[in-house]
C-alpha cells in the first residue's frame, strides 16, 4: 500500500478581514476616539457643525448615486447640477423678487430636468449612462456660465438664506433636510415596490424584462430623483454661501460616487445601502476634516481620498472571496 | 478490452466541507489512462466540488489523491495536477475578440527566441497543426466571437491538449449544442482516447453516457456510491442508484381533460427567426414543442411573451385577438414565461428566493405605499411549501441554490404571476433525476387545474412523456403536429431534421 497522507490541508492562521456589515460603522466611531485624543479641536461644536454640513452635501448627491449605481448605471453630471441649480435658483431669489417658493421650484426644475434628459437619453436613446452624463455634466457646467454671464449672483434674500444658516430646534436646517431625505430614500429604497425594482434591474436587466418590470421607467425614476437631490444639494450650498456660483461643484461627483462606493455599493450593480452611503460620506468628512486640523496640506488630502477610495473596496473584495 | 490497467488519477477518502455542510464525504474515483469515465450523480451530490478540487480550484479538507503515482501532498503539488487536468467550462473561458490561436496559446504565447516579440506565424502553424491533429476544419486566423458554441467547445479541448493534459473533464458539454456536433464531439472524444487521454464526463444525459463512457461512477448527496464498467449498468438501475430509490415511473399520469383553447396563433413570424406558426392549446393540455437547436422554438416563446415582438401573424387569447409587446402585457393576458436560461433571463442570481419568488407579483403586496412584509412571506412560504423548494430560508440568496431549486423558484415566480398559459422552455436543462420527476408532475398537477401549458424541450423522452400533442419544428418552420398516440422519437426526429 501506498503511504498515507496526514491532511491536504496547508491554511496557515487565518486572518478574519470579516468586519461585516457593521465594518464602517466601526471605523468611523474608532477614527473619531483616536482623533478626539489626538487633537481637542476636533470634539467640538463648531468643528463638529462644519463636519456635517461638509457632509450633508456631499450625502444628498451620494444618495441619488446610489440608487443609480444599484441599477447598475454611474452618473457623472450631479456636480453640475448643482452649479446650474445655483445660478437658477440665485437668479430668482435676488432680494425679495419673488417668493420664496418661486427659486426654489426653480431650482428643483431645473435638477429634474437634468435628471430626467439624462434618463431619457440612456432609456430611450440607449446612450451609455456614463457617456450621457459625462455629456450632461459638460452641458450643465456650461449653461451654468451662460446663466450666470459667469459671474457669482449675489445679494439673495433672506428668507432664502435661511434655509442655509437657520436652525429649528437646534438643530440646522440642512442637517435636518439631511435626516429626512436620508429617511424617505431608505424607505424608498428598502420598503417599496420601486426599490425592489431598483435592486432587480441591476441585479439582473433581462430577468428584472421578463418579470414584467417596466426598466426603462425604473431609470428613468433613479436618474430624476439623483437630479432632483443634486438641485436639493445646489440649494442649500447657494443659501449657505448667498451667492449663485456658476464654478461651485467641481468634482462633486466625484466624492459622491466615492461616498456611494465606501459605503458598499457594488458598481456592478444589484448591491447598496443608503446607510452605508452616509456612513461612507461621513467618513470622507470626518477624513478631511482630521487631515484639516492636522494641518496636512491639501495636496496630500487627495492622496489619502484616493487610498481610501481603493481601501474600501479592496477590503470588501477581499472578505467577500474568503466565503469563497 | 483494450483499456489499461494503469490508474492515472485515484482519489481515495477526499473529504470537502463548507461551513459544516459535507460537500465531499470520503469520496474516491479511480481514473484510467484512455477512458472516458462518467461522473453521475443528481445535482448538490457533490460532483463540481470534486471537479473544482481536481481543477486545483479548491483545497480539500483531507483525503488521498495519486496523480500519475505520486502522492500530492500540499497545495503545491495540487497546482502540479492541476497542470494535467483541464477543464472544459460550461460557461466558457475564451476571449471573443482575439483569434482561435491566439486563445488556444493565450498564457503561453509564442516568442521570437527569447524576446518580447510575438511569433504570429508559428503561433497560427501550431495552432493550425493542433486544429488538423482533432481534425476540427477551422480556420486558426477567425476571431473566437465568430464561431458557434460546439466550435468554441472544440477549441476549448485544443487548447486542453496543447497543454498536454492527461485527464480533460467535460461538464455538460452537449448542453448548448446540435446533434450533428454532438456526433463530432463524440469523434474527438474517441480520438482522444485513443491518445490515452482520460476523460471524466458530467452529462445528465442518459443515452450519451450510455454511448460513450467505460466506467460510471455515482455519487449522491457527497458521498460515494459505486464505481462500476458502463456495460454492467443500464437506465433504470443508473438511475436508482443516483436517486437511491426505484423511479418507477419517470412520467407521470395524465388525465385527458381538455377545455376551452385559451391560446392560438396564426401565422406567426418573425424575421430570420421562424414564419408561418399556428397552433392553439386548451385548457388542461400540454403542447410540446419539439425540434433542433436554433429551429425558432425559443423565439416563438419570446414572441408569444412580448420579449421580441413578432413581424407577421396574431395572438389571440380565449378568442379575442391581442397585442403583446411586452413582458407587461403578457402577464396583463395571464401568459406566464419560464426562460431556457434561468441564470441570464429566468431569475436576479444575487437576490432572495423570497425576492425572486415575488418578483414579477410584487405589486400584490402592497399596503399603502410600501411593500407588505407579511403578505409576501405567506404567499413565498406556501409557494416553498408546494413546489418543495429546498432552501435553507427564504432570504437566501437564489445563486446558492441548486439548478433543480432554482428552477423551482423561477417557476414559483410566474405560477404568483397567477398565469393560465405557461410557457415552459427547456425546463429541465441541467437539473437532477429528482427533481425532474418533480417538475414533470407539477406540471402535470398545473395542466389537471385548468392550465394551457406549452412545454419546449429537447429531450425527446420528456416530450414524449409529457405532451398531449407535439409540435415540431425545423430551421423556423412547423413541420408537424403530432398527437401522442402517433408520435416516437423517431418520427420526431425525422420532421425535426432540416430538409
Amino acid at each position: 500500500m501506498k503511504d498515507t497522507i496526514p491532511n491536504l490541508t496547508q491554511n496557515g492562521p487565518k486572518i478574519n478581514l470579516n468586519i461585516g456589515k457593521y465594518g464602517l460603522l466601526v471605523a468611523l466611531l474608532l477614527l473619531c476616539t483616536a482623533l478626539t485624543i489626538i487633537t481637542p479641536k476636533f470634539l467640538t461644536l463648531p468643528n463638529i457643525m462644519i463636519i456635517v454640513t461638509q457632509v450633508t452635501i456631499n450625502a444628498l448627491l451620494a444618495f441619488g448615486v446610489t440608487f443609480i449605481i444599484i441599477t447598475g448605471g454611474i452618473d457623472l453630471s450631479v456636480g453640475s447640477v448643482v452649479a446650474v441649480t445655483s445660478v437658477a435658483t440665485a437668479t430668482f431669489a435676488r432680494a425679495d423678487n419673488y417668493p420664496l417658493v418661486v427659486p426654489l421650484a426653480m431650482g428643483l426644475l431645473v435638477g429634474l430636468g437634468f435628471g430626467a434628459l439624462n434618463g431619457l437619453a440612456i432609456t430611450k436613446g440607449k446612450v451609455p449612462p456614463f457617456i450621457v452624463t459625462l455629456g450632461t455634466m459638460t452641458i450643465g457646467r456650461g449653461l451654468a456660465l451662460i446663466l450666470s454671464k459667469g459671474r457669482p449672483i449675489s445679494n439673495l434674500s433672506d428668507s432664502f438664506n435661511y434655509i442655509g444658516s437657520g436652525s429649528l430646534l437646534g438643530i440646522p436646517l440642512p442637517i435636518l433636510i439631511l435626516i429626512v431625505v436620508f429617511i424617505v430614500c431608505t424607505l424608498l429604497l428598502r420598503k417599496t415596490v420601486m426599490g425592489r425594482y431598483v435592486y432587480a434591474v441591476g441585479g439582473n436587466e433581462q430577468a428584472a424584462r421578463a418579470s414584467g418590470i417596466n426598466v426603462n421607467k425604473v431609470k428613468l425614476f433613479v436618474y430624476t430623483l439623483g437630479g432632483g437631490l443634486a438641485a436639493l444639494a445646489g440649494i442649500i450650498l447657494t443659501s449657505r454661501i448667498s451667492t449663485g456660483q456658476p464654478n461651485v461643484g467641481i468634482g462633486f461627483e466625484l466624492s459622491a460616487i466615492a461616498a456611494a462606493i465606501i459605503g458598499g455599493t457594488s458598481t456592478s450593480g444589484g448591491v447598496g445601502t443608503i446607510t452605508g452611503t452616509l456612513l461612507g460620506a461621513l467618513l470622507i468628512g470626518v477624513i478631511s476634516n482630521s487631515l484639516d486640523l492636522l494641518n496636512v496640506s491639501s495636496y496630500y488630502q487627495q492622496v489619502v481620498m484616493g487610498l481610501i477610495i481603493i481601501g474600501a473596496v479592496l477590503l470588501d473584495s477581499l472578505n467577500k472571496n474568503k466565503g469563497n | 478490452m483494450s483499456l489499461k490497467q494503469h490508474y492515472i488519477l485515484e482519489v481515495q477518502n477526499l473529504s470537502k466541507n463548507f461551513s459544516g455542510v459535507k460537500a465531499l464525504d470520503q469520496v474516491q474515483l479511480k481514473i484510467r489512462e484512455g477512458e472516458v469515465h462518467a461522473l453521475m450523480g443528481e445535482n448538490g451530490a457533490g460532483k463540481s466540488t470534486l471537479m473544482k478540487i481536481l481543477a486545483g480550484m479548491l483545497t480539500p479538507d483531507s483525503g488521498e489523491i495519486f496523480f500519475e503515482g505520486n502522492a500530492l501532498h500540499s497545495h503545491r503539488d495540487l497546482k502540479i495536477l492541476s497542470a494535467g487536468i483541464a477543464m472544459i467550462h460550461q460557461e466558457m473561458l475564451l476571449v471573443p475578440e482575439l483569434t482561435v490561436a491566439q486563445n488556444i496559446f493565450l498564457g503561453k504565447e509564442i516568442r521570437r527566441g527569447k524576446t518580447w516579440w510575438l511569433d504570429d506565424r508559428s503561433l497560427n502553424q501550431k495552432a493550425t497543426e493542433l486544429l488538423a491533429q482533432v481534425g476540427i476544419a477551422l480556420d486558426a486566423r477567425t476571431p473566437m466571437k465568430n464561431l458557434s458554441v460546439a466550435e468554441m467547445q472544440m477549441v476549448e479541448i485544443v487548447k486542453a491538449i496543447s497543454k498536454n493534459a492527461k485527464i480533460i473533464i467535460m461538464d455538460e458539454p452537449t448542453s448548448a449544442i446540435s446533434d450533428k456536433e454532438v456526433k463530432s464531439l463524440f469523434n474527438i472524444i474517441s480520438d482522444l482516447k485513443a491518445r490515452g487521454v482520460a476523460i471524466i464526463y458530467i452529462s445528465h444525459k442518459m443515452d450519451e453516457i450510455f454511448r460513450i463512457a467505460d466506467t460510471i461512477t455515482v455519487l449522491r448527496d457527497g458521498k460515494y456510491i459505486q464505481t462500476k464498467p458502463a456495460a454492467e449498468l443500464n437506465q433504470d438501475s443508473l438511475i436508482s442508484l443516483m436517486v437511491g430509490r426505484e423511479l418507477d415511473t419517470m412520467f407521470p399520469e395524465h388525465t385527458e381533460a381538455k377545455g376551452n383553447i385559451l391560446l392560438s396563433v396564426q401565422g406567426l413570424g418573425r424575421q430570420g427567426k421562424f414564419s408561418d406558426i399556428n397552433f392553439e392549446v386548451s385548457a388542461g393540455e400540454v403542447l410540446g414543442i419539439a425540434g433542433l437547436m436554433g429551429a425558432g422554438r425559443t423565439e416563438i416563446a419570446r414572441a408569444i411573451n412580448g420579449l421580441d415582438a413578432p413581424d407577421t401573424g396574431n395572438i389571440y387569447i380565449k378568442g379575442q385577438k391581442t397585442k403583446i409587446n411586452s413582458p407587461q402585457d403578457a402577464i396583463k393576458n395571464r401568459i406566464g414565461y419560464v426562460s431556457e436560461d434561468r441564470k441570464e433571463v429566468g431569475l436576479v442570481l444575487g437576490m432572495s428566493v423570497k425576492e425572486n419568488i415575488t418578483l414579477a407579483s410584487i405589486k400584490k403586496h402592497k399596503r399603502g405605499l410600501f411593500v407588505d412584509d407579511a403578505s409576501e412571506r405567506t404567499a413565498v412560504a406556501n409557494m416553498i411549501e408546494a413546489l418543495r423548494i429546498k432552501t435553507p430560508h427564504p432570504d437566501q440568496p437564489v445563486k446558492n441554490l441548486s439548478g433543480g431549486n432554482q428552477q423551482k423558484v423561477a417557476i414559483a415566480k410566474v405560477l404568483l404571476s397567477s398565469p393560465e398559459i405557461i410557457i415552459l422552455d427547456e425546463p429541465t436543462r441541467g437539473i437532477d433525476v429528482g427533481a425532474k420527476f418533480e417538475i414533470y408532475k407539477l406540471v402535470k398537477d398545473l395542466a389537471a387545474q385548468g392550465l394551457a401549458i406549452i412545454m419546449i424541450s429537447s429531450e425527446l423522452p420528456e416530450i414524449l412523456g409529457m405532451s398531449d400533442r407535439i409540435l415540431v419544428m425545423a430551421e423556423g418552420k412547423q413541420t408537424a403536429t403530432l398527437q401522442k398516440a402517433e408520435a416516437t422519437q423517431e418520427l420526431i426526429m425525422q420532421y425535426a431534421m432540416p430538409q
